[in-house]
């Protein structure tokens, strides 16, 4: 893992090719604005398999935005983000800051569903479909996208469901689950459909403080089996332990991205001392 | 009714290749109980598609040419067209005797078709029936929207008061006055040209006598063939005063459309009326009067015994609990194809505003921005406009462009589309209250926004929107009697028919009442059991 870490240096908006392997992720020059407000002013960096990496930064600072960026819930204005080879940008001809037509709209469309053939997504509020019950909530998109065979996805459900702890859960609605159990419900349900890339908009913001590890304790299991994962949180304990690096952002810019010793012992910028002053 | 029967026939089809995919033998078993619903509904309307050809084909002599369809209003409709007191299955009345024998003399079998009075012109237009007649009058307004036959019967307008109160002498003396008549009539043009007189327009005459009664109003000026059936045997009421004005029933046709069916009627009516059998039909009825004489210069007594009359009278005198007991269960064969009638119509109209509704749902919410305003535009006319417009425009209307529809056809068309309107507005708050997270999340998960809403929006919203779906069919359930106003006879219908020809609104409403209570409560049980077992993790389990 530490070896790994070194996939990416440096502050945006430069960013290059690491000294490791090719990178998974790549993001290049990213920029957001809604209306007159910027969110991501050209936000650039690198990502290789199997990294798990930290974004941190103040509320409001763009983290999340970038994150529902990275799977194409949002689009961008300018820049390019290239997950396992798929490339999303905004579609030529739209110039930035206008409305993009319909027919850009389409190809964003396409473009960001074969992004996410590999990529999973984990909300803070869980989203599970509360109509379904938590085994039927991991078999849904597998066979509605993939088209897989029921009783196929019935098995990986609850082997997905078993390794997150919950393969006694499997017949209980959502609503009957406690926050830990629904997000690691989530979990399973986002790895059932085989991403490369995961990723965590803060996973544990909505959790009672006695529920967090069981999430957090599932993410580092998957680290260890070397899933490549990006998570926004403001857990810095997590951040810490379990981070190959972490990215720290404000105003819609990468102010620092370092080794996570590096960023809480020795943080290069003010702002991000500043902003560590507490957890240091 | 073929449109109403293809529908019925795969609405059929359909269900029984649902039904495997039934789990629990309950659900099966609510499943065959719908399935012989919707069988029972196809049945009765192929019964009673037959019924009333068949009735009519033995009625007349040698039936050999296509049937002769008559429209007529038989809500109270004594002595022209009435359910007879007796037998509420049979139709009977003066004007029912002079088209059977009109039929005798074309050749032709005649069927009666039952609309309201006020839109018999209309269904001339509207092709549902070739002729009608009902006490219309030939006036010059009436002969402006349809051809006339010569009269069949001639007479005036009867005064009527409270036994033993002060007699009038003529429209002078009801200056002043309230005076009842029937709505649209030509008796309430000559009131309402009298001026000075306080006119009351009633739908129904009985009513117009009821109030007489009650005090509520000082006389009536009818017809003199209603006066003598519904005040004449009354102890409470007397004639009064001279003959009003001059009225001439003939029998109408569509405007220019058949003047070789208006000649052949015209040729029977004479013969009839040389040959002495419109004077004893008449005479039957104890309708022959000195202003008949004088206009057909028959000046015979009279040549028959009135024995339609006296049969009327006896079988309307009040009578005790146990006869009336009977009387109700003599109309509970007719009330209940007249239940099926509402549910069949409000079932099949409940079906097609759920899914429209349904679509404008989407349009609004999913849709994009012209789909959106075109639903919203749809919702807002639809749901801006009286249900009774739309009843009438639907069936009356659209002829005028060339769409002419069956009356069951129009009935569900238009009570299905004012329901979705409402539906629509049910739905889209259904939709809106899904959280959006849940799209986002289908979304992440690589599902189109078709996909997401299949499985993921639509199933939660559903579940959402049963209870007031089930509220809404109910309304419509009872809502559906708009529709006699375009000659269906469903239950309120009924309901009109039968009391006033017993003058009993009381046993009958409590009968019709119970009846309506009776075919929405399992919609009532079948949506709490379906809010129990199909809303499951919307609301948290015991364990």
């Amino acid at each position: 893992m530490e070896a790994q870490s070194a996939g990416v240096q440096g502050a945006a908006p430069a960013g290059g090719p690491g000294s490791g392997g090719t990178p998974i992720v790549r993001v290049e020059d990213v920029r957001k604005s809604y209306g007159p407000v910027d969110i991501l002013k050209g936000v650039s960096f690198q990502i290789e398999e199997g990294d798990l990496v930290s974004i941190i930064g103040p509320s409001g600072c763009g983290k999340s935005t970038l994150l529902r960026c990275l799977n194409g819930l949002e689009s961008l204005d300018t820049g390019v983000i290239d997950i396992c080879g798929v490339a999303l940008k905004r579609a030529p001809g739209g110039k930035a800051g206008a409305k993009p037509g319909a027919n850009a709209e389409a190809e964003f469309a396409h473009a960001a569903h074969l992004l996410r053939k590999n990529v999973g997504m984990v909300f803070q509020s869980f989203n599970l479909f509360p109509h379904k019950t938590l085994l039927e909530n991991v078999m849904l998109a597998p066979i509605v996208v993939k088209g897989t065979a029921k009783a196929e996805a019935e098995a990986n459900a609850e082997r997905l469901l078993q390794k997150v702890g919950l393969g006694e859960r499997l017949d209980h609605y959502p609503i009957d689950l406690s926050g830990g159990q629904q997000q690691r419900g989530a979990i399973a349900r986002a790895l059932a459909m085989a991403p490369k890339v995961m990723l965590y908009d803060e996973p544990t913001s909505a959790l009672d403080p006695g529920l967090v590890d069981e999430v957090l304790d599932v993410m580092k299991e998957l680290d260890r089996e070397g899933m490549t994962q990006i998570v926004v949180t403001h857990e810095m304990r997590f951040a810490r332990d379990a981070s190959d690096y972490i990215i720290y952002m404000e105003k819609g810019e990468i102010v620092e991205i370092s080794d996570e010793d590096e960023m809480f012992t020795n943080p290069k910028d003010p702002r991000t001392r500043q902003f560590l002053r507490r957890f240091l | 009714m073929r449109l109403a029967f293809a529908l019925r026939t795969r609405l059929g089809s359909a269900m029984p290749s649902a039904a495997p995919h039934c789990r629990s033998s309950r659900l099966a078993g609510l499943w065959a109980a719908l399935l012989l619903s919707f069988w029972a509904l196809a049945f009765g309307a192929a019964a009673r598609a037959e019924t009333p050809a068949a009735a009519s084909a033995a009625s007349a002599s040698k039936p050999s040419g296509p049937p002769l369809r008559y429209g007529g209003d038989g809500t109270s409709g004594a002595p022209y067209i009435f359910k007879d007191p007796a037998d509420p299955s049979r139709t009977v009345g003066f004007e029912v005797d002079i088209m059977d024998e009109i039929g005798r003399h074309l050749g032709r079998p005649v069927v009666f078709v039952q609309n309201d009075w006020s839109n018999l012109i209309p269904g001339l237009d509207a092709g549902l029936y070739d002729v009608a007649l009902s006490g219309l009058e030939i006036t010059a307004a009436h002969q402006a929207a349809a051809d006339f036959s010569i009269p069949y019967y001639t007479t005036f307008g009867q005064i009527v008061i409270r036994r033993g109160e002060m007699p009038v002498d003529g429209l002078a003396d009801l200056k002043g006055k309230s005076v009842g008549t029937l709505k649209s009539s030509q008796m309430e043009y000559v009131l309402k040209q009298a001026g000075g007189i306080d006119v009351r327009s009633y739908d129904e005459e009985i009513d117009a006598y009821s109030d007489l009664k009650l005090k509520r109003i000082d006389a009536t000026v009818m017809d003199f063939p209603i006066a003598v059936y519904y005040a004449q045997p009354d102890r409470e009421l007397q004639f009064t005063g001279p003959p009003i004005g001059r009225i001439a029933y003939g029998i109408a046709l569509r405007k220019g459309a058949h003047p070789e069916l208006l000649a052949q009627i015209n040729t029977a009516l004479s013969q009839m009326s040389v040959d002495g059998s419109l004077h004893a039909i008449l005479d039957s009825w104890a309708l022959w009067s000195p202003v008949m004489a004088q206009v057909t210069g028959d000046a015979k007594p009279m040549i028959a015994q009135p024995v339609n009359y006296e049969h009327f009278v006896e079988a309307t005198q009040p009578s005790g609990w146990r006869a009336q007991l009977d009387r109700y269960a003599r109309f509970l064969p007719q009330l209940g194809w007249a239940a099926l009638m509402t549910m069949e119509i409000s079932i099949l109209s409940m079906v097609l505003a759920v899914g429209l509704g349904a679509a404008l749902a989407l349009a609004r919410v999913y849709g994009g921005t012209v789909l959106d305003r075109l639903a919203q535009i749809y919702i807002e006319v639809v749901r801006g406009t009286p249900l009774l417009i739309q009843v009438l425009f639907i069936y009356y209307g659209l002829p005028k462009i060339g769409l002419q529809l069956d009356p069951f056809v129009a009935g569900v068309l238009a009570l299905g589309l004012n329901y979705a309107a409402y539906e629509a507005e049910n739905y889209r708050a259904g939709l809106l209250a899904v959280p959006r997270h849940q799209m986002e999340a289908a979304v992440a998960l690589n599902m189109t926004e078709r996909q997401a809403l299949r499985n993921v929006i639509i199933p939660q919203a559903a579940r959402m929107v049963l209870p007031p779906t089930t509220n809404d069919f109910i309304s419509l359930i009872k809502d559906s009697s708009l529709v006699s106003v375009i000659s269906l006879v469903e239950l309120t219908k009924t309901y009109e028919q039968i009391s006033t020809t017993y003058y009993d609104y009381f046993g009958t409403g409590i009968l019709v009442a119970a009846i309506y209570l009776l075919l929405g409560l399992p919609f009532v049980r079948l949506a709490h059991w379906a809010e129990k077992h199909v809303s499951r993790g919307m609301t948290r389990s015991s364990h």
